[in-house]
């Protein structure tokens, strides 16, 4: 039976997560390590465990063990499930940490994805929770060919379409290795009869003409578009464009854009769930009701031989300091915020949480009367690049074609010292940045902006940051001690994963973390 | 010289030519931004207004929410240069390493500014020199 055969019996017979599981040992799909849903086998005896947080990590946690026959409850600052799985809609209020309040005045059905906002296709553990939770979702566009790339010194700063200087960049180089091919120069690497293939290969793939040049012409513009388009009728013939020449291309550094298309955490095909983001926390929180206590903010983490104490200011209450009692504790908070908290854990561990500081990143949402960028652009979804301070246009990937207003995200700066900059100003300043920049690339800004809202990770009042940096030092030293389970205490979350800032890895993290924690249960009876 | 220049100058056309949707949004921003990997404010006012201030806030007083940044206003630890040198060289928990997007004088200061303002009385006594052998010593570059 051909390997073919056999993965289809096996689809047949015993379902997907069989073929999945029979794909990965035939050595298909070997790109993740979620398995599909765990099992966690043997009677916990109604032990019980408090999760802290209710992140993605914390609610996978207790769903989990909860489905193993555990008692559970989580404590959460916020008033709302998901932590940084968030989705700021019109009517919503934002406050920042430095007392700045935001209302979100976007209109009906358009929101901010303010921290995650795009999932790839390898990340199968959050689609998988999406499909069993019933979180619909739609493609989110990372690469669109129309969408621009920009820089202020390039081209006299006028934006270029993505689509033209892939072809161009491409193409030039193809044809620059025709060339030094036929010339012989690549004689002593590559033999004669795969020369000929390779220059097959650079003619089809790089747009060459019969004379393996890279120039204005039929074969060019069958990747980099026209001047003018074909059409219909009388006149209808089209106009092929200049390709940009390799020094301008060189020069302008606009190739270093290419490589968001091109990396594997972003090739496409790529999700977003239908409404927002924050749709996902809101059905994990659907699957475990009454298990989340809100307004919960932890202050002290306490184990000994018997159990954990958690003591915690019930926010609503007027902060009277409670606490709560359990078997176990998983701990999925930010580090940022652990490192501050009173938890008496092993010295290496205490070590651990304490080395990662948290990435500094501002984006910024704006809404337009108008999705000018469809209209005038013909831009639909996708991201511009640019190197001015908000990095990132992003336009949104639904109600494409549509009437109507539309929200941009206007700007997405991760690290460096713009995203501090960002961080220290005001809200309206923030905005006021991503429009002035924005009007670089799209004048229209001007005349249809209506209102924006601005998230800097940093003041984000139950983070204080984005996610966890770990460089290859901390994580040599680091890394096992934060991972290990210590006493009655497992921490769980995106930082102790190697996806760091993606949910995906917040997720792997508890179903990890839980799987060692209940077989250690079990163990210790 | 940092960015503020050339998004100042579209503001201009966004005045003449746009409606004023932004409402009071219309000076351009009262912080610089850097056009590079480094922190190209000057002095020590600049600099904490720029990068300390959106964490410890604009009058050093610190904020909590699940967690909180620390006041630096009247806080005897900034006493110690060695501590500061550290942290902005090295971080510590929440705080990440910031010094390491300033050269060796724009560290000194900060610290300096730190130091004799928000109800500190810690001297001058910072020197560039004194970061740079901070920084060989912990083995971090500028
Ligand atoms: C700007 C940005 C962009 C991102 N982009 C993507 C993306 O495109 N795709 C993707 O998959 N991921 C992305 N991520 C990463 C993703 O958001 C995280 O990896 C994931 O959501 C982290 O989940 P978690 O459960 O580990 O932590 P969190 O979601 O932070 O959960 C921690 C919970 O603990 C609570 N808490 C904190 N302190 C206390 C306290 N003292 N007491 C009680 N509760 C407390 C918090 O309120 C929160 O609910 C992005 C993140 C950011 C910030
Ligand atoms: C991203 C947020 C952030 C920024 C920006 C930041 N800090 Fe901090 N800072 C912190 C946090 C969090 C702590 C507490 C660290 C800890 O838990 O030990 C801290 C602590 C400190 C302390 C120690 C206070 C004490 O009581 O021991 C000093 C001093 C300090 N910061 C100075 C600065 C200076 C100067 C700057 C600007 C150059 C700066 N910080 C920028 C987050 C920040």
């Amino acid at each position: 039976m051909r390997r073919r055969d056999l993965l289809l019996l096996i689809g047949a017979t015993a379902g997907a997560t069989a073929m999945y599981q029979a794909m990965t040992r035939l050595g298909f799909a070997a790109e993740s390590p979620y398995r599909g849903p765990i099992t966690l086998e043997g009677d916990p005896k109604g032990a019980s465990v408090i999760i802290l947080g209710a992140g993605l990590a914390g609610m996978t946690a207790a769903y989990e063990l909860a489905r193993a026959g555990y008692k559970v409850q989580i404590l959460e600052y916020n008033t709302r499930p998901g932590g940084r799985n968030w989705t700021i809609r019109g009517g919503d209020t934002y406050t920042e940490l430095g007392g700045a309040a935001q209302q979100c005045l976007f209109d009906d059905g358009l929101y901010l994805n303010p921290g995650p906002w795009r999932i790839p296709y390898h990340h199968h553990a959050i689609l998988d929770y999406c499909r069993r939770f019933g979180v619909a979702l739609e493609p989110f566009i990372q690469l669109n060919h129309n969408a621009y790339l920009h820089a202020t010194e390039a081209f006299g700063g006028r934006p270029q379409r993505i689509r033209e200087i892939k072809a161009d960049f491409e193409g030039a180089i193809a044809e620059l290795l025709a060339k030094a091919t036929r010339k012989g120069a690549l004689d002593e690497a590559v033999s004669k009869e795969d020369q000929e293939i390779l220059l097959e290969a650079l003619r089809a793939q790089g747009g060459l003409d019969k004379d393996f040049r890279y120039k204005a012409g039929d074969d060019a513009a069958d990747f980099r578009g026209y001047a003018r388009d074909p059409g219909g009728g009388l006149a209808a013939a089209p106009s092929n464009g200049e390709p940009i020449g390799l020094h301008d291309l060189l020069t302008s550094r606009l190739w270093r854009g290419l490589q968001n298309f091109a990396l594997y955490d972003f090739q496409t095909t790529m999700f977003q769930p239908v409404g927002g983001m924050g749709r996902i926390g809101e059905a994990f929180a659907r699957q475990i009701p009454k298990v989340i206590r809100y307004g919960a903010k932890v202050t002290a983490i306490q184990q000994d031989d018997h159990g954990v104490a958690v003591v915690f200011e019930d926010l609503h209450g007027g902060g009277s300091v409670e606490e709560a009692t359990a078997d176990w504790c998983v701990c999925a908070l930010p580090l940022s915020i652990l490192s501050q908290i009173d938890v008496n854990v092993s010295a290496p561990m205490k070590a651990a949480i304490d080395a990662v500081p948290y990435a500094s990143v501002v984006k910024t949402g704006l809404q337009f009367r108008r999705r000018f960028w469809e209209e005038d652009e013909q831009i639909f979804g996708g991201i511009s690049y640019t190197n001015l301070p908000i990095r990132q246009i992003s336009y949104p990937s639904t109600g494409f074609n549509a009437a109507g207003k539309g929200v941009l995200l206007g700007g997405y700066t991760w690290g460096g010292p713009n995203s501090y900059e960002l961080t220290a100003m005001s809200p309206a300043d923030r905005i006021k940045v991503a429009l002035d920049c924005g009007a670089q690339i799209h004048p229209q800004y001007a005349s249809e902006f209506e209102t924006g809202i601005s998230v800097a990770w940093h003041r984000v009042p139950f983070t204080l940051g984005c996610a966890g940096e770990w460089t290859d030092e901390t994580r040599r030293q680091h890394y096992g001690n934060l991972c290990q389970i210590d006493g009655r205490i497992v921490l769980a979350g995106e930082h102790a994963s190697y996806i760091p800032a993606w949910q995906e890895g917040a997720i792997l993290s508890a179903l990890d973390a839980i799987t060692r924690l209940h077989k250690r249960i079990l163990a210790s009876r | 010289m940092p960015n503020e220049i050339r998004c100042g100058l579209l503001l201009v056309v966004v005045l003449t030519t746009g409606v004023a949707a932004a409402g009071d949004a219309l000076a351009p921003a009262a912080i610089p931004l850097s056009r590079g990997r480094l922190f190209e404010e000057q002095g020590g006012a600049a600099l904490f207004a720029s990068v300390c201030a959106g964490c410890h806030q604009p009058d050093a007083s610190g904020a909590s929410g699940a967690a909180a940044y620390p006041a630096l206003a009247e806080n005897g630890n900034v006493s110690s240069a060695d501590y500061m040198e550290r942290l902005l060289l090295n971080g510590q928990r929440g705080m990440p390493p910031v010094g390491q997007m300033m050269s060796d004088q724009q560290i000194a200061d900060v610290m300096n500014y730190v130091r004799t303002h928000f109800g500190n009385a810690y001297g001058e006594g910072v020197s560039p020199e004194d970061v740079g052998a901070a920084r060989r010593q912990m083995g971090s570059s500028p």
